[in-house]
């Protein structure tokens, strides 16, 4: 079933004050998102990841098109106990302990009074913050609050999650949390959409990507196919003090790091390659083939319209 | 009530209560409350007549502070914070937004000012050293002062939907000096003719009549408060906070929050 449409979804906001003009945020936008897929939402600062999330949270109206979540247009008041959100760098009433804060949601969200405390003390467990659930959340730290923002999102255990940059400003540990959050997330069978710049994290994490800038999808593909693409190259490390003669006679791009050397060469020499080893008596550590990465997809989708046309002429990239 | 709007009032409360700034400011009213018994210690005969009327107005003008205060910032704020998303994105009418935010401020005012209020009369209690039957109008006046926050908050949210907190306040305040003047403005109307009497009409008759809801120096004469009165103004402030938060409603309902 599809869990999210995306039907053509626009929006322009009017800027200037005298003469108002006006600047489109959002171009057409038309997705799909099946059911307990993990689909992330790439692209530059400023290029409609949030413009997007808000319109289908409600918080921003489409100047045109429209949306279903779960099957339910995004204005029915009945998507909304069926969807978690966490904002980009979430901000709560900072007077409330994390504990009352969840409690609040959980009321907002309908959660019937029995078993509604049981269910923020399990979600703060899960999130690492049992121990200061009773501390006011102005004493929490960046990476605190974005725990509490993920508790509050699936605290009501919603189907569809939306999460606007969840790893902004986490440290690594923190980063590592949050993935391990989506993983069981996407274990339990919810859908969730997240937006993100770190390709890393989309990488290790999504069934699908789809790439936005300047208001524009530029693409959408799954990341198995988007990194299995083989480039006819392979990569060659070894141990040795310096890179043999043999080998460079062979084509290969190397460099020695201590005493240890990575050489990247045609795929057709890879036998050659091995047998200068033997040859020399080198210890060999890894043979992999070069694979396209997702950074590659970015970047090819970021650049202008007909550089691309042209990459696609000569069969770069996806 | 709508469960959920009780929700928000009573964390709109939780928060008012929490906030520092409401405790300066409720201790500020006793301070003054304090001052009026000074004054009516050196007062000859007037003590009663001084702690009423100089205790009410700080109630009045305390509450009005608070209202406009906090009443700027109460849609503004978690628009800004961004507290609201989260809020909206659950299944949270914004209107039910709305109304939540007002019933939390008007019932942090209500329970302000019974606090406030009990300051006034233990200070008429410590110059007269025991109540007359006539002190019961001075609940009257409370009461009417409580009216003038629910019409001071519901437009201090009005005017919050579309505009800045500043300028949100301005108007707020404004509106409140203006509509103490009502009665006035109303005279000044029926004495002016032509285009300038039909626009002093007109301004008298939308503005707020906070004139009518003060009945400070008539209760600390002791006079009676007449039964109509009370009727009338009950429904008059009620109407227009309705009117004003169905404005601010409308407003908010069709807002993209960026």
């Amino acid at each position: 079933m599809t869990a999210i449409e995306i039907l053509d979804l626009e929006k322009s906001y009017l800027v200037g004050f005298w003469r108002k003009r006006p600047k489109l945020a959002l171009r057409p936008l038309r997705l799909t998102i099946e059911e307990g897929e993990v689909f992330g939402f790439l692209g530059p600062n400023g290029a409609g990841k949030t413009t997007t999330l808000k319109l289908l949270m409600g918080l921003v109206f489409p100047t045109a098109g429209r949306a279903r979540i779960l099957g339910m247009e995004i204005d029915d008041p009945r998507v909304k106990s069926q969807i978690g959100f966490l904002p980009e760098q979430p901000y709560f009433y900072d007077q409330l302990s994390a504990r009352e804060l969840l409690n609040y949601y959980g009321q907002l969200s309908g959660m019937a009074a029995k078993g509604r405390s049981a269910r923020v003390e399990q979600m703060l467990a899960r999130v690492g913050l049992s121990d200061s659930a009773g501390m006011q959340l102005r004493k929490f730290s960046k990476g605190m609050l974005q725990r509490v923002g993920l508790a509050q999102a699936i605290l009501h255990d919603p189907k569809v999650v939306f999460l606007d940059e969840p790893m902004s400003g986490l440290d690594p540990m923190g980063r590592r949390e949050v993935r391990d959050l989506i993983q069981q997330m996407r274990s339990e069978g919810k859908t969730v959409f997240f937006s993100t710049h770190i390709l890393s994290d989309a990488e290790a994490l999504c069934d699908r990507v789809g790439v936005i800038h300047q208001g524009e999808l530029r693409g959408v593909g799954a990341v198995a196919e988007l990194t299995s693409g083989k480039q006819g190259k392979v990569e060659i490390i070894f141990c040795a003090p310096r890179v043999p003669a043999g080998l460079a006679s062979l084509g290969a791009e190397a460099r020695v790091s201590g005493d240890m050397v990575n050489a990247v060469l045609p795929e057709e020499r890879q036998d050659a390659a091995l047998e200068v080893l033997r040859r020399e008596r080198l210890k060999l550590i890894s043979l992999t083939p070069v694979r396209s990465s997702l950074e590659e997809y970015y970047i090819q989708k970021l650049r202008p319209a007909e550089n691309r046309e042209e990459e696609n002429r000569k069969g770069v990239g996806a | 009530m709508n469960s959920r709007i009780g929700y928000i009032a009573f964390n709109t409360f939780r928060e008012a209560v929490r906030d520092r700034v409401l405790y300066n400011l409720i201790a500020f009213a006793l301070l003054l409350s304090g001052a009026a018994i000074l004054v009516g210690e050196i007062s000859i005969d007037i003590e009663r007549l001084v702690v009423v009327n100089l205790g009410l107005t700080a109630v009045s003008l305390f509450g009005v502070v608070i209202a406009i205060f906090i009443g700027i910032g109460l849609v503004s704020k978690e628009i800004d914070k961004r507290t609201l998303y989260t809020v909206l994105s659950r299944p949270v009418r914004r209107w039910e937004f709305v109304v939540g935010k007002f019933f939390g401020l008007t019932g942090t005012l209500v329970v302000n000012t019974f606090l406030m209020a009990i300051g006034v009369f233990l200070a008429l209690l410590y110059v007269a050293h025991k109540f007359e039957k006539t002190d019961g109008w001075v609940l009257v006046a409370l009461y009417f002062i409580v009216l003038q926050f629910l019409i001071v908050c519901a437009l201090a949210l009005f005017f919050s939907s579309f505009s800045t907190p500043l300028m949100s306040a301005v108007f707020t305040f404004a509106l409140f000096v203006i509509g103490s003047l009502a009665e006035d403005l109303r005279g000044f109307a029926r004495i002016t003719h032509g285009a300038g009497g039909w626009l002093a009409t007109a301004i008298a008759y939308v503005v707020p009549n906070f004139s009518a809801l003060n009945v400070i120096s008539q209760v600390a004469h002791g006079d009676a408060v007449p039964g109509r009165l009370i009727l009338y103004n009950s429904v008059y402030a009620l109407l227009y906070s309705a009117m004003a938060i169905a404005g601010a409603v409308l407003i908010f309902q069709r807002r993209n929050l960026k």
